[in-house]
């Protein structure tokens, strides 16, 4: 009985990190190439709130998700605007798409709040897999969307790691002036990179949204877009590390729901506290003992370039 | 020798930026296989004519020919494209990545899948052929700066670049590790290869060039082979006079000691031992200069003296009081002045303005202020008073202390250091990267500084500079002092081989003289 509650919290914890894991994934790709995108919150919510109004409209799952991600690349491209060609502060670049998702997804989504939506997103037991004992159960028996981070993370580190674009975009986000001088383009880098940073996280709110909830609140992002930047440093800036955090934060997630459920007797606001004090432990754990050099952030992170 | 082959032409280069001319119609021509020198004081274009030339920058009007014909650099890639490249004195390389994965940035192939084991091994060969020892594998923040720029080196020979600009590439060398550069260098011409080798050293041009071109304040004023002129002349054309003596050093009285370290011992920032029994005095009225090559803990035992370090045993005495790892406040109290050796870092505050730079010292003491409110008017006028006396240039007194030259920062450090009551100043690379005539100046301050009783620590890297000012020299390695020196003395050959960690029986004055 423990045992098979373990299990579910466990497997809760994964469907409830992928939307995290979605957006820290977009940070990550963001973050390495040197932007600083502060706007995760806002372009999740604007990613799920697009997601799931195109999917009543519709009635398909897949035209919802297409439309969470182009909203999402969109806010990015935004970003990637103000901050590489306007040499807008990023910070404050971040912070305004933040307030501006929030506010236009709430004005979006007036119409179709608890409206439940045709089709959703279910399981997909893997077969062969999906029967292994525990494992099984926690990693193979989730939706599509979960799936697709399987694949993502490895491909990302390999991009990153193995393979000239990703060394190139390494290099901008360490030292745009040693890209810029070798003949890289910096620019076209780091706005694709805002871009891609965007359609991760839109398509993090679009699970959300269709999958996790399945329907659309309000701010229903409840923070996530910010635990996904602080998840990126506790990764240091690591896609296998950004998976495992993600999971850490939806099992306390997870956990703290159970609670709920059971009837534990403490009081729900702080159950759901949990998961973001977690987090900023963990960050003051990681920053503390992070004094090696291998886990520091892109030397060149938060600095416009500008040719001299 | 039938017609000139040239590797690179540039005529008639004009550059503007806002309210300044750096290139003034220059022209520059360099035959294929030699080592041209472009000499020229800070300021006087070479860099600005150097990123035109490698596509960094584009000018705003005259021809460059590449191999004779005419070129349009437009970026650093078509440049390189046509075997322009360069070697930054600020280098240019991602810290965190390895040798070969900054060799290879930039490359067009292979286009995805990134197999660095044959890049490694194409950077050893090169390596090899031209005597560039590095490992492939080495992360860049390993590397000593010396190997830093034999992968700068690989980086362009990698590219096949054949005329290869060096941004005074000795200046962060060792002589060691100079004279293997020059090694390399004369290996590569060998090899066909053009060398454009920008500095402000007379020796080294005389030493390594083929041909010397002189700019100076963004024109070229001379051009000719190296063998048909000497240091003299180059030097009156690279600042437009004859360049002054040496500067006077009268006799001064030495007094007490105002300094004094004894068995001084700290830690550096990764937590090794970079100072290690170090005893040293400085009197009242001398220069006590150390030398050394960069990185032996110069930088540690200035902080440690100045409170921003803390000494790991061993004691600090200032005016004979112990001030052992005391707060810098209290030891600024004590009378110690500091230039340090990063001005705008820690010695100045670069997006602050002149007066405010300036009254930094004085502000606590209520002579710029009414109350708690700063006096502004009588700030600036002091200041004001200050800036003409150590004739800073600027604008005016609400300027950025960012904007203005290195010459100037430097002059308005020292202004606000020595004016200041003071008895022991700290000097760190006091005149690195200052031209000729910024340089002079600041070299005639500390020697006021002395007249006026006070005692100095000069610790720099130019032998020639501690030559002409210091009463004394210690030379510093690995932490340890290996020596003293009085100015009667000087020998040096000892000094260099105490500076490449090579004791002599120098130990013995050091004693004698601590006890006259």
């Amino acid at each position: 009985m423990a045992d098979s509650m373990f299990v579910s919290i466990l497997s809760a914890a994964v469907s409830s990190g992928t939307p995290v894991l979605y957006a820290a994934l977009g940070e990550l790709v963001c973050e390495r190439s040197g932007v600083l995108n502060l706007g995760v919150e806002g372009m999740m919510l604007v990613g799920a709130v697009s997601g799931f109004l195109t999917a009543v409209r519709t009635g398909s799952l897949a035209a919802g998700v297409l439309a969470a991600i182009i909203a999402g690349g969109c806010m990015g491209l935004i970003h990637a605007f103000m901050t590489i060609t306007l040499r807008v502060n990023q910070v404050v670049s971040g912070l305004a798409l933040t307030l501006f998702g929030t506010g236009l997804s709430g004005y979006l989504g007036k119409s179709v709040i608890g409206v439940p939506l045709s089709a959703t997103f279910h399981q997909v037991p893997i077969p062969g897999l999906s029967s292994i004992p525990v494992i099984g159960t926690v990693l193979f028996k989730h939706d599509l969307l979960v799936y697709l981070t399987y694949i993502v993370v490895p491909f990302l580190w390999f991009y990153l790691y193995r393979t000239r674009p990703g060394l190139h975009l390494r290099s901008v986000g360490e030292s745009p002036e040693t890209a810029d001088a070798l003949g890289v383009n910096v620019f076209s880098i780091r706005y694709a990179s805002a871009v891609a940073g965007g359609m991760l996280a839109g398509l993090g709110g679009a699970y959300l949204s269709l999958a996790y909830a399945p329907s659309w609140l309000e701010n229903m992002t409840a923070g996530r877009g910010w635990i996904a930047v602080a998840l990126v440093i506790f990764a240091v800036w690591d896609p296998f590390r950004a998976m495992l955090g993600a999971y850490l934060f939806g099992g306390i997630d997870a956990l703290g729901f159970r609670m709920q459920v059971m009837g534990s007797g403490v009081s729900s606001f702080f159950l759901k506290m949990m998961p973001y004090v977690f987090t900023i432990v963990v960050l003051i754990i990681v920053t503390a003992t992070a004094a090696r050099r291998s886990s520091r952030a892109p030397e060149a992170l938060g600095t416009p370039y500008e040719r001299e | 020798m039938g017609t000139v082959d040239y590797a690179v032409e540039m005529r008639d280069i004009t550059k503007r930026f806002p309210g300044v001319i750096a290139n003034d119609r220059v022209n520059l021509a360099v035959r294929k296989g030699s080592i041209h020198a472009l000499l020229g004081e800070n300021g006087a274009g070479k860099s600005t004519l150097m990123n035109v030339l490698t596509g960094l920058l584009r000018p705003d009007s005259g021809e460059i020919r590449v191999r004779g014909a005419k070129a349009a650099l437009r970026s650093p890639a078509v440049a390189i494209a046509l075997g322009i490249g360069m070697v930054h004195q600020h280098f240019r390389l991602v810290q965190t990545f390895t040798v070969a994965e900054n060799i290879t940035l930039g490359m067009p192939r292979p286009r995805f899948r990134l197999d660095m084991a044959p890049i490694e091994q194409e950077v050893a060969r090169f390596s090899a052929e031209y005597s560039l020892a590095v490992n492939p594998r080495a992360k860049i923040w390993q590397l000593s700066v010396g190997e830093q720029q034999r992968v700068e080196i690989i980086k362009m020979l990698y590219r096949g670049v054949d005329v290869l600009i060096m941004d005074e590439p000795t200046a962060v060398l060792t002589p060691q590790e100079v004279r293997e550069l020059f090694e390399t260098l004369r290996r590569m011409t060998a090899d066909g290869k053009t060398i454009i080798f920008i500095t402000h050293k007379l020796d080294e041009v005389m030493e390594i060039s083929d041909r010397v071109t002189v700019l100076r304040a963004g024109r070229n004023v001379f051009s000719c082979d190296t063998r048909d002129t000497n240091p003299r002349e180059l030097a009156s054309k690279m600042v437009g006079r004859e360049i002054g003596r040496a500067p006077q050093r009268p006799s001064v009285a030495i007094g007490g000691p105002v300094l004094e370290l004894h068995e001084l011992a700290a830690l550096g920032d990764r937590g090794i031992t970079v100072l290690n029994g170090i005893d040293l005095d400085v009197r009242a009225g001398e220069i006590h200069g150390i030398a050394g090559v960069a990185g032996n803990g110069q930088r540690e035992l200035a902080e440690v003296i100045t409170g921003l370090r803390r000494a790991a045993s061993g004691r600090v005495c200032i005016c004979g009081k112990d001030m052992t790892n005391s707060a810098p406040r209290s030891i600024i109290e004590a009378g110690v002045s500091h230039i340090p050796e990063d001005r705008l870092g820690m010695g100045l505050a670069p997006n602050l303005d002149i007066t405010l730079n300036a009254i930094m010292k004085r502000y606590r003491s209520g002579e710029m202020s009414r109350g708690p409110v700063m006096d502004e008017a009588r700030a600036r006028g002091w200041t004001g008073d200050l800036v003409e006396r150590f004739s800073v240039k600027t604008p005016n007194l609400r300027t950025a202390v960012r904007l203005l030259s290195g010459g100037n920062s430097q002059r308005l450090l020292l202004a606000r250091e020595t004016s200041c009551v003071h008895k022991l100043a700290v000097a760190v690379h006091p005149t690195r990267g200052l031209d000729i005539g910024a340089t002079e100046a600041v070299r005639s301050i500390l020697l006021k500084e002395r007249e006026s009783g006070v005692g100095t620590l000069l610790i720099s890297e130019d032998l020639e500079e501690l030559i002409a000012l210091c009463d004394r020299i210690s030379v510093i390695y690995e932490g340890r002092i290996m020596g003293t020196v009085g100015r009667d003395q000087l020998d040096l050959e000892e000094i260099g081989m105490m500076m490449a960690g090579m004791a002599t029986a120098a130990k013995g004055d050091e004693r004698s003289e601590a006890s006259v």
